[in-house]
C-alpha cells in the first residue's frame, strides 16, 4: 500500500501541506483509522478538503488521465511480453517507459481511490487499424510514438482545469515525463525528437487527427514576425508542443477501446 | 516592475553592452576576459577589488511579482539556455556528429524562439537581456557540453513544474506547458545521445519511484542552481510562493 506516497509527494512541492490539512496527525489519523477498503475515499476528501476543488472536478482530470495511462500501460506490458517484438537493444528504453506508465496507473488509482474508474478492454487494433501491432515492431514503434506524443497533448490539455492547484503541480510532473518517452520513440524511429508541424512521421494515416493543430506557429496572440530571426515555420512549431481538448482525446481514444 | 541597479564604473563588463545584443562570437572571450581580470585582481589592489566586489557592483534584476514574475523567471531560464547553445555551436565541439549537430543546432533555434517569445510576450516588463558565464565549462569536450546540456534541460523541466502551480492566468500556463514537453523532448535526446538506448531518457535520477514523477522545482530552489552561470543576481523575492 502506497497510500502515503501521493501526500508525500505533494509534500515536496507544498511544505505546508499538512497545514491544509489542518496538522499532520489529522492527516494521517484519518487515513489510519480508516479501514483498507474505505482508506482510498478519505484520500479523496483530503484532496476535496486542501484545494477546495470539488471532488468532482479533480476526479474527472484523473479519471480522464488514469483512462490513457491504463492505455498506454497494457500496450507496453503487452508489446514487452510478445516473443521477438521489440528488437533487443530497444527493450530496455520500452521497459523503461512501460515501468513509468505502470507506476502513473497505480499513482493515480491511488489519488482517485473509489472514485478511480475500472480498466476497460482494449483493442489495440484500433479497430482493424493496426493490425500487426504486437507482430511488427514498426507498426509497435509507430503507435507507441502516437500515443506518447498524443498523452503530452492530452495532459497539456488539462492543465487549465486545474490551475493554481497541488494536483497540477503532480499532472505536470506525468506530463513531462510523456514527453520524455515521445522523444526517444520518435527518435528510435528515426525522427526528430519534437514534433515538426502537423506531421507525426512516418504515423499511419489515421493517427493524422492526434497531430492536428500541431503546426500552429502563433503563441499568446503574436504571430512568428515576433521573432528577430526569420525561422521556418517547422522550426517555429517544433519549439512548442500544442494541446488537444478532452473531447478531441477522447474521439481519437475510442477506436481503442474493444 | 524591474528594478536594475546599473554598476556605477562605465568600463564595467556588465555595464558595458547591458542594452545591445551581445555578438554570438563574444560570450567565451567575455567570460574569460572577466575571469582573467578577476585572478588578477586577487593580487590585492584596494581599487579594483571594491570594483569587483559583488556587494558594491552587482547588477541586481528584480524579476517582480505575479504572473509577470514567473513569466520573468522563465525568460532568464530560456536566456541561460539559448546562450548556451550559442556557444555550443559557435564553438562545436571535435568530432561533433552529424546527428549531434542536427540535434544542437534545433536546440540553440527552439530556445532562442522560447527566448524571444517571453522578451515580446513581457514587453516592458521584460527584464533586461543577461550576461552570461560559462567559463567553467570546456566546450571543446563533448562530454561536458552535453553533460551541461543535460542539466540545463533538466533543470528547465523541473523549473517549468515546479512553477506552473504559482500561475494565475490560465492561458500563461498552457503556455507554459506548451513549452515544457519540449524542454523534456530535449532533456530526453540530450540524455540519449550521452547514453544511447539506455533508460537514461527519462532516468531513475530524474523520474522518481515509486510513482513516475519527473522533478518540480520551486524558483528559489531552481535559481541557486544556475547562479553560476549568470552573470548577475537575480532578486526572486517578489514571486509568488
Amino acid at each position: 500500500m502506497n497510500l502515503f506516497n501521493i501526500i508525500r509527494d505533494i509534500e515536496q512541492v507544498d511544505p505546508e501541506v499538512y497545514e491544509r490539512l489542518n496538522s499532520r496527525r489529522s492527516a494521517f489519523g484519518m487515513l489510519g483509522k480508516a479501514a483498507l477498503a474505505a482508506a482510498p475515499l478519505a484520500l479523496g476528501s483530503v484532496f476535496q478538503k486542501a484545494y477546495g476543488k470539488t471532488n468532482d472536478a479533480v476526479s474527472d482530470v484523473l479519471n480522464f488521465a488514469l483512462l490513457l495511462e491504463y492505455l498506454e500501460s497494457e500496450f507496453y506490458q503487452l508489446g514487452l511480453a510478445a516473443a521477438g517484438l521489440i528488437p533487443a537493444a530497444n527493450r530496455a528504453g520500452f521497459a523503461q517507459i512501460s515501468k513509468h506508465e505502470a507506476q502513473h496507473v497505480a499513482f493515480l488509482k491511488e489519488a482517485l481511490g473509489m472514485a478511480a474508474i475500472a480498466k476497460p478492454e482494449f483493442d489495440f487494433t484500433a479497430k482493424g487499424n493496426f493490425n500487426d501491432v504486437f507482430t511488427n515492431y514498426g507498426t509497435f514503434a509507430a503507435v507507441a510514438q502516437v500515443l506518447e506524443d498524443t498523452g503530452v497533448r492530452a495532459y497539456k490539455g488539462q492543465a487549465g482545469s486545474l490551475l493554481g492547484t497541488d494536483v497540477l503541480t503532480l499532472a505536470l510532473q506525468i506530463h513531462s515525463v510523456e514527453a520524455r518517452h515521445a522523444s526517444f520513440v520518435r527518435r528510435i524511429r528515426g525522427q526528430k525528437g519534437w514534433i515538426v508541424g502537423n506531421d507525426g512521421g512516418a504515423v499511419p494515416a489515421v493517427a493524422a487527427a492526434n497531430y492536428a493543430g500541431e503546426d500552429n506557429t502563433a503563441q499568446g496572440g503574436l504571430d512568428k514576425a515576433m521573432f528577430a530571426a526569420a525561422y521556418s515555420d517547422a522550426t517555429v512549431s517544433e519549439a512548442f508542443d500544442e494541446i488537444l481538448t478532452r473531447e478531441q482525446v477522447i474521439a481519437i481514444a475510442t477506436p481503442f477501446l474493444a | 516592475m524591474s528594478k536594475i541597479r546599473i554598476p556605477h564604473e562605465p568600463n564595467h563588463p556588465l555595464a558595458e553592452g547591458l542594452n545591445q545584443p551581445m555578438k554570438r562570437g563574444t560570450f567565451l572571450k567575455f567570460a574569460g576576459a572577466t575571469f582573467a581580470t578577476s585572478t588578477m585582481l586577487l593580487a590585492g589592489c584596494k581599487e579594483y577589488e571594491d570594483l569587483f566586489n559583488p556587494k558594491i557592483k552587482e547588477l541586481v534584476v528584480d524579476l517582480g511579482s505575479g504572473d509577470i514574475g514567473i513569466l520573468n523567471y522563465a525568460y532568464v531560464l530560456e536566456q541561460l539556455e539559448a546562450a548556451y547553445y550559442i556557444q555550443v555551436m559557435t564553438t562545436p565541439y571535435p568530432g561533433m556528429s552529424a546527428e549531434e549537430k542536427s540535434i544542437l543546432t534545433d536546440l540553440r533555434d527552439h530556445e532562442i524562439i522560447h527566448r524571444d517569445f517571453f522578451k515580446k510576450a513581457l514587453g516592458d516588463k521584460a527584464i533586461p537581456a543577461l550576461r552570461f558565464d560559462f567559463s567553467k565549462i570546456n566546450f571543446y569536450d563533448r562530454t561536458s557540453v552535453l553533460t551541461q546540456a543535460a542539466y540545463f534541460e533538466d533543470d528547465g523541466v523541473a523549473a517549468y513544474n515546479g512553477a506552473g502551480k504559482l500561475i494565475r492566468n490560465v492561458d500563461y500556463l498552457v503556455l507554459a506547458g506548451k513549452i515544457v514537453s519540449v524542454e523534456a523532448r530535449h532533456a530526453s535526446a540530450i540524455r540519449d545521445l550521452l547514453n544511447p538506448l539506455s533508460p537514461d531518457f527519462a532516468g531513475d535520477d530524474v523520474v522518481s519511484s515509486p510513482n513516475g514523477l519527473d522533478l518540480a522545482r520551486t524558483p528559489l530552489q531552481t535559481l541557486p542552481r544556475v547562479a553560476a552561470f549568470i552573470a548577475a543576481k537575480i532578486n526572486a523575492d517578489n514571486l509568488p510562493k
